[in-house]
C-alpha cells in the first residue's frame, strides 16, 4: 500500500501515483465512464423510442394532416382519426382540473395553515402520502363501484373525470403543501403583526408565494391524468364513440385507451395509428413536463 | 409604563382586536370548506376499503376462500370455473423479479453516478431527463413492449421460443420505468451521507469509486432498500404494459419467456368484459383488487419506514 514517489533524475518529485495505488486510481477513473454510460443510457433509450414512432407513425400524422385529427376511429386504417379521443381527454382533463385544483389546494392550505397540531393531521398525511402509491387500477375500481355503479353515474366523462380527480389529487396536495411550506414564516408574521386574519395572511401573502408550486404539482397531475388509460378501462369507458362528446353525461374514449385499442389490433394494419396518436399524446405529455420543469426553475431562481 | 398597559389603553387595544377578529365572520366557513376538502383524502381511501371489502366478501360467499388461497390454476372467466390466485401473484412476482434484475444495477449505478461523480450541470441535465423517462405514459410503453421489443429484439435474438406475449418484453420495458424511481430516491439516500464520512475516506487514501462503493453505498443502503421496495410497488401495481405485452393466460412459472397474466392483468381483462353485478366475473375482480391493494400497502409502508428511520439517523 505504500505511496512510492518517482523521483526523475532532474526536476521536483512528483506526486504521481505508481504500483497499487495507480491502478485503484484508474479503476475509480474507468468507473466515471461507465456509471456515466448507464445514467445516459435513460436518454439514449427516449432518443430511441422516439425516433421509433416518428418512422412509424410520423408519415401517417403529417400526410394526412389534419384528417388524423379530425376523422373518427374507423375499421379502415387509413380512415382512423383520434377525433373522439381528443375531445374525450380534453374533457375529462378539464373537469379533472376543476375538481382537483380546489380541493388538492384546499387540502394543503388546510394541513400547513389551518389544522390543529394533533393526530388527526398526521393521520391524514400519513394517508395522503399512502393513497399517492395505490395503483391506478384501484381507483378505476373504485370508479367503477362508486360513481358508475352505486351513483348510476355509468361509464361516462363525468365518472372518468372523478375517478382521475381522486388518483391525482395526492399528486397536488404534496406538491401544494410543500410550495405552502416553503413561503418563509416571516412574511405570514409581518401580515399578522399589521392586524391581518388567518385567511387574509393566507389568501394575499401565502398563497402568491406559493403558486408556482402549485402550479408544478397541478401540471404533473395532468400529465399523469392525460396518460392514463388503466383506471378509465375500469369504469367501463373501453368503447367505439364516434360523436362528439358534448354534456359530462357523454360517453368518452381518451387518447391513452385509443392506442391501447390499435396496439392491440392483430397484424401490422393499425400500428402507424398507435404511433400516430402516441405522437400526439407525447407531445402534450412532453410539453407539459417541461412547462413544469420550466416554471420549477424559475421559482429556485427568484 | 406596565402599568399604564395594564390599564384603560390595554384594555382598549384588546377590545379592539377582539372587535377585529369578530369583523370576519367570513372565515369559519372558509375553515369549514378547507376541512371538507381535507376530508375527501380521507373519504376516498374509505371508499376505497369499503368497496373492496363488500365486493370481496360477496366473492367468498361464491367461492370458498381455501379454494382462493390453496389452489394453483386459475380461470375465473371462462367455464369449468377455478380461482386459485397464486397464478396471477406468480404472474405478478414473476414480472417484477425480471424487471428488477435489469432496474436495479442500471438504476443504482445512474444514483451513483448522480450523487458521487456527476458534475452540477451534468445532474441539473440528467435528472430532468430520467423525470421525462417516468412521465412517459404506460400506455406507450406498453406499445412499444410488443411491437418493438418483442418482435424486432426478442424474436430476432431468441427465435420461437418466446411467445409473442411474454414476461420478458413487459419486464424490460417495465424496467425502463422504474429505473427513473430508483435512480432518484437512492440518489437522495445518497446524497444525505454525511459529508464528513466521505472526506473521512478520502483523507485514509480512498479514491471516489471505493468511497462511493464501500462507504457512501452502505451508508445509503436504507434509502437504497426503499427505493427498490417503492419500484417493486410501481410494478406491481402497473397494468397497461402487463395487460398488452405479457399476455392473458394466467401461469404458473417464473420462466421469462412464458405468456403470464398478473394480477393487474386479469383486473383490466374483466373489466373490459363490462361483467354484470354479483357475478364472480365482477366479485373476482374485487378479490384480486383487494389483494393487490394489500400487497402495494405493505410494501409502501414499509418503504416509508425504512426511509423515516434513515431520516432520524442522520439528523
Amino acid at each position: 500500500m505504500a505511496l512510492e514517489m518517482e523521483r526523475p533524475a532532474a526536476g521536483a518529485p512528483s506526486l504521481r501515483a505508481t504500483g497499487r495505488v495507480a491502478r485503484r486510481q484508474a479503476l475509480s477513473r474507468a468507473s466515471y465512464w461507465v456509471l456515466f454510460a448507464v445514467a445516459v443510457s435513460g436518454l439514449g433509450v427516449l432518443a430511441f423510442l422516439a425516433y421509433d414512432t416518428i418512422q412509424l407513425g410520423g408519415a401517417r400524422l403529417v400526410h394526412d394532416w389534419p384528417s388524423f385529427l379530425t376523422n373518427y376511429a374507423s375499421r379502415f386504417p387509413e380512415r382512423a382519426g383520434v377525433r373522439a379521443a381528443v375531445l374525450g381527454t380534453a374533457w375529462v382533463i378539464g373537469l379533472t382540473v376543476l375538481f382537483t385544483v380546489p380541493v388538492g389546494v384546499g387540502t394543503a392550505i388546510w394541513l400547513e395553515e389551518f389544522a390543529p397540531r394533533n393526530r388527526l393531521v398526521q393521520v391524514v398525511r400519513l394517508n395522503i402520502s399512502n393513497l399517492a402509491g395505490v395503483p391506478s387500477i384501484i381507483y378505476g375500481i373504485l370508479g367503477l363501484a362508486l360513481f358508475s355503479r352505486l351513483l348510476g353515474l355509468g361509464p361516462s366523462i363525468l365518472t372518468g373525470a372523478l375517478t382521475l380527480s381522486l388518483m391525482v389529487l395526492p399528486i397536488v396536495v404534496i406538491t401544494s403543501s410543500e410550495a405552502i411550506r416553503q413561503v418563509p414564516s416571516s412574511i405570514r408574521d409581518a401580515s399578522f403583526a399589521l392586524g391581518a386574519t388567518r385567511w387574509q395572511t393566507v389568501w394575499h401573502h401565502v398563497l402568491p408565494g406559493a403558486v408556482p408550486g402549485i402550479m408544478t404539482g397541478v401540471i404533473l397531475a395532468v400529465s399523469r391524468a392525460i396518460g392514463e388509460a388503466a383506471a378509465l378501462i375500469m369504469i367501463g369507458a373501453f368503447a367505439f364513440v364516434s360523436f362528439d362528446p358534448v354534456s359530462w353525461r357523454d360517453r368518452f374514449t381518451v387518447l391513452p385507451i385509443q392506442i391501447y385499442d390499435w396496439t392491440l389490433r392483430p397484424g401490422e394494419l393499425f400500428k402507424p395509428e398507435a404511433a400516430a396518436a402516441i405522437i400526439v399524446l407525447m407531445a402534450v405529455v412532453l410539453t407539459l413536463n417541461l412547462t413544469a420543469a420550466y416554471v420549477r426553475q424559475r421559482f429556485r431562481q427568484d | 409604563m406596565m402599568e399604564a398597559w395594564k390599564g384603560e389603553e390595554s384594555r382598549a387595544v384588546a377590545e379592539a382586536l377582539r372587535r377585529r377578529r369578530l369583523k370576519h365572520p367570513g372565515e369559519i366557513p372558509i375553515v369549514g370548506v378547507l376541512t371538507l376538502c381535507a376530508s375527501v383524502s380521507l373519504l376516498t381511501t374509505f371508499g376505497i376499503i369499503v368497496s373492496l371489502a363488500r365486493e370481496t366478501a360477496s366473492f367468498f360467499q361464491q367461492v370458498p376462500v381455501e379454494e382462493f388461497l390453496f389452489r394453483t390454476t386459475w380461470q375465473a372467466l371462462q367455464e369449468p370455473r377455478q380461482f386459485g390466485v397464486w397464478e396471477l401473484v406468480a404472474g405478478t412476482v414473476n414480472v417484477v423479479l425480471w424487471s428488477m434484475v435489469i432496474a436495479v444495477p442500471i438504476g443504482l449505478a445512474a444514483a451513483l453516478f448522480l450523487s458521487e461523480f456527476a458534475s452540477p450541470w451534468q445532474r441539473r441535465f440528467l435528472k430532468p431527463a430520467l423525470e421525462v423517462l417516468a412521465g412517459v405514459p404506460t400506455v406507450v410503453y406498453a406499445f412499444f413492449a410488443l411491437t418493438f421489443v418483442t418482435q424486432d429484439v426478442l424474436r430476432p435474438l431468441l427465435g420461437d421460443r418466446v411467445s409473442i406475449f411474454n414476461s420478458l418484453s413487459a419486464s424490460i420495458v417495465l424496467a425502463v420505468m422504474v429505473t427513473p424511481t430508483i435512480a432518484s430516491v437512492s440518489e437522495d439516500a445518497m446524497a444525505n451521507v454525511p459529508r464528513e464520512l466521505r472526506e473521512a475516506a478520502y483523507g485514509l487514501g480512498a479514491t471516489r469509486l471505493e468511497t462511493a462503493l464501500r462507504v457512501v453505498f452502505p451508508a445509503a443502503l436504507p434509502g437504497i432498500m426503499a427505493s427498490i421496495l417503492l419500484a417493486i410497488a410501481r410494478v406491481v401495481g402497473e397494468t397497461m404494459i402487463v395487460a398488452v405485452a405479457a399476455g392473458s393466460t394466467p401461469n404458473l412459472t417464473l420462466n421469462p419467456l412464458a405468456t403470464v397474466q398478473t394480477m393487474t392483468g386479469f383486473m383490466l381483462q374483466a373489466g373490459i368484459g363490462d361483467a354484470a353485478r354479483g357475478t364472480t366475473d365482477y366479485t373476482s375482480l374485487f378479490a384480486v383488487g383487494s389483494a393487490l391493494f394489500l400487497l402495494t400497502l405493505a410494501l409502501t409502508v414499509t418503504a416509508q419506514i425504512i426511509v423515516d428511520r434513515f431520516r432520524e439517523a442522520y439528523t
